[in-house]
């Protein structure tokens, strides 16, 4: 078990350093200073109190996201839903932020349930038609998606129309923000906001549900073997529903995490690119909640430093969304990581054949305590 | 007044349906292999840009040929993008869908990236498209000529020829036979001496051709500038694929459909029968369409039994 992780571990590790080497190369390649870029895209992220509390805040919906991918992946299923399931989270939360007149812990409970309840509906669809019709999920999360879009684009400008463009809902009255003082000028001014707390109680309900219940073992063993799952009794049809619809309504949450949080309003016509990124934090973090959790923390010091990167160098700020994709690649290709790094422990053990056995080392080292 | 409404439309739907039709080509022969390319939309973000960047460099020293050249180069410009998918799939079989994910958000950021680098704003605009023509004989033929062979792309008539000479090659020649039995029975294939491999690397190279070229034509036709996204148009061919059940006629009618629905939605503000239906049903109308045919059609389905799996030489 522990080798497995630490296995893990070394690819997400290469998958980076390669990632970050593409990008490097693209940077050369467009005649900039690779060093200077990396110097300013990370302390961008992370050069001040500020700026931290801004990666968090950027990090928040990532997280949401990338568990939501994460979960169904479980279960054998690839929800790259996740933008639709985000929209229509932060659709029911602006929709309900800008209609009731409540208190804002009340307020905030019922965002909350709401958001996650929209985007458990959207993963419930995909889910049904595929343990009902055996359609299959990928095509059909990508057509919510687009459901969702247009949906949004036509309810906001009807309903809800922002004082100045039309492009835009109003702002959300402050009793309906994550956003709270204290958490603000702790991080002097920052977007953090609530959704990043919530985003780690629901890593680790998630990681609960997964290691600890009947539903998360029987929704793994589902997505190992459905047949072997059926035989052993378990209703792998229910289990597919119910994965989506828990999947649904992480990256529901994150759609609130970012429209009632990091943002305070809803722009229109914009499929936010957290959906699909969710895809590289869930690879990244080797589909374990904690790992995603560490992931979308890396993935949002690369978004949030992004922006003064671009104002201190001349390179365009989708080198990140550039360096995350192929990221995302060598995690699908870590079957070459693994066969060199196997090569390269083969060759250093058969190096090592003249000193001390290697097992005998292992051994000391598990025997103290693993400490590496 | 109806009919009057069909013939106003009919160019558009056809000018949507094209790039659809050649991407979801692309696709059947990728998916025919045993290889499931969700990587098209990438692939076709990258014919799109790669053209918008030959067209927009070279149109004033060269007008015309510009275009062409602009449609070629993008078609390479995709096959090789697509062997990264193939390399992925086929030499290490990594698991397709997440690869071909990569593709499509390598393809996206990698492009604006480099439109940005070069324009400042990401969109990069071409002067000249292709221009609509009569076919000169053809377009007097009552009511057909009227629907089909007036106000023309040329494009549209390369693609076409592209799909026959596709139903050819997958149908009637020995190369078609070889390639759709690496989708049903790589095993089998293998032990009749053909090299799996090499079929599945080379379907994925013409999947990525043609969604490339699929990306250019909608350059040079109906958008006419760079911006960045082909708006899922990927992920309806490949809907479209399961629609047509696999088979180049299938395909062939469920993009009209889908270039039909998406046009009925389009153009539904200029045309008082249209503007009043709502907005939001007209615009969804297309993917919720979708999602009804995948039901009916997934069932029952006629995917390529191999498709989706690394192919393992040992497995029985």
């Amino acid at each position: 078990m522990k080798k497995e992780m630490r296995k893990e571990y070394t690819i997400a590790l290469v998958a980076v350093g390669l990632g970050l080497l593409a990008g490097a190369l693209l940077m050369l390649v467009t005649g900039n200073n690779p060093i200077l870029g990396f110097i300013y895209l990370i302390s961008g992220g992370l050069m001040n109190i500020e700026r931290i509390g801004n990666t968090l805040a950027t990090a928040t919906p990532l997280i949401f996201t990338g568990l939501s991918v994460a979960f169904a992946f479980k279960t054998g299923l690839f929800n790259i839903g996740g933008a639709g399931q985000m929209l229509i989270g932060g659709l029911c939360a602006t929709v309900i932020g800008l209609t009731l007149n409540w208190p804002k812990p009340l307020l905030l409970t019922v965002i909350i349930i709401a958001s996650a309840l929209g985007g458990a509906l959207w993963g419930l669809v995909p889910g049904w038609l595929k343990a009902k019709f055996n359609v299959h999920e990928v095509v059909c999360t990508i057509m919510m998606n687009w459901i969702a879009y247009w949906s949004v684009y036509y309810i906001i400008p009807a309903y809800f129309k922002g004082a100045y463009l039309e492009t835009e809902s109003r702002r959300i009255p402050e009793a309906a923000s994550l956003k709270v003082g204290w958490l603000t000028d702790l991080f002097r001014g920052s977007y953090i906001n609530l959704g990043f707390f919530l985003a780690i109680i629901a890593v680790v309900v998630i990681a609960y549900i997964l290691e600890r219940t009947t539903l998360g073992y029987e929704l793994k063993a589902v997505g190992l073997n459905r047949y072997a799952a059926e035989y052993a009794g378990i209703q792998s049809n229910r289990n597919i529903i119910l994965s989506m619809m828990i999947a649904g309504a992480c990256a529901g949450l994150g759609g609130a995490a970012f429209y009632v949080g990091y943002a305070s309003n809803m722009q229109i016509g914009v499929l936010p690119s957290q959906g699909f990124d969710g895809v590289a934090v869930s690879l990244l973090g080797a589909n374990s909640p904690w790992g995603v959790f560490m992931a979308a923390i890396f993935f949002g010091v690369l978004h949030s430093g992004k922006g003064f990167m671009n104002a201190m160098t001349q390179v365009p700020p989708e080198i990140a969304d550039s360096i995350i994709a192929t990221i995302i690649y060598f995690s699908a290709t870590s079957v070459l990581i693994e066969k060199y790094w196997g090569r390269l422990q083969k060759r250093l053990a058969e190096k090592e054949k003249t000193g001390p056995p290697l097992v005998a080392e292992e051994e000391i080292k598990e025997k103290v305590g693993g400490a590496s | 007044m109806w009919w009057n409404l069909i013939e106003q439309i009919f160019p558009y739907a056809i000018a949507y349906t094209v790039p659809l039709l050649i991407t979801a080509l692309g696709g059947l022969y990728s998916e025919r292999s045993g290889v499931v390319n969700i990587g098209l939309e990438g692939l076709m973000v990258v014919g799109f840009f790669t053209s918008a960047f030959v067209i927009s460099q070279l149109e004033s020293i060269l007008p015309g040929t510009a275009i062409w050249l602009g449609l070629l180069l993008a078609m390479i410009a995709g096959a090789l993008f697509s062997l990264l998918h193939a390399f992925a799939c086929v030499t290490l079989n990594a698991n397709q869908v997440i690869s071909g994910t990569a593709i499509n958000m390598i393809a996206g950021a990698l492009t604006v990236y480099l439109a940005r680098h070069m324009t400042g704003s990401g969109n990069i605009l071409i002067v000249h498209g292709l221009v609509r023509r009569n076919i000169p004989v053809l377009a007097k033929i009552p009511i057909l000529g009227r629907l089909f062979f007036t106000q023309t792309y040329a494009t549209t008539w390369v693609v076409l020829a592209i799909l026959l000479v596709s139903w050819f090659l997958l149908y009637k020649t020995p190369f078609g036979l070889r390639l759709r039995a690496c989708g049903e029975h790589p095993q089998a294939a293998d032990a009749a001496g053909i090299n799996v491999y090499r079929m599945r690397y080379l379907a994925v190279l013409i999947s990525g051709a043609c969604a490339g070229l699929g990306g250019a034509v909608i350059l040079v036709t109906y958008a006419g500038e760079f911006n960045g996204s082909v708006a899922g148009l990927g992920f309806l061919a490949l809907a479209a694929l399961i629609f047509g059940q696999w088979k180049p006629l299938g395909i062939l009618g469920a993009t009209f459909f889908f270039g039909l629905a998406s046009t009925i939605a389009n153009v539904s503000q200029a045309i008082p029968a249209l503007a009043k239906i709502p907005g939001i049903l007209l615009k969804n109308f297309p993917y919720i369409v979708t999602l009804l045919v995948l039901v009916f059609f997934s069932k029952t389905t006629q995917a390529p039994r191999a498709a989706g799996e690394p192919y393992d030489k040992g497995k029985r």
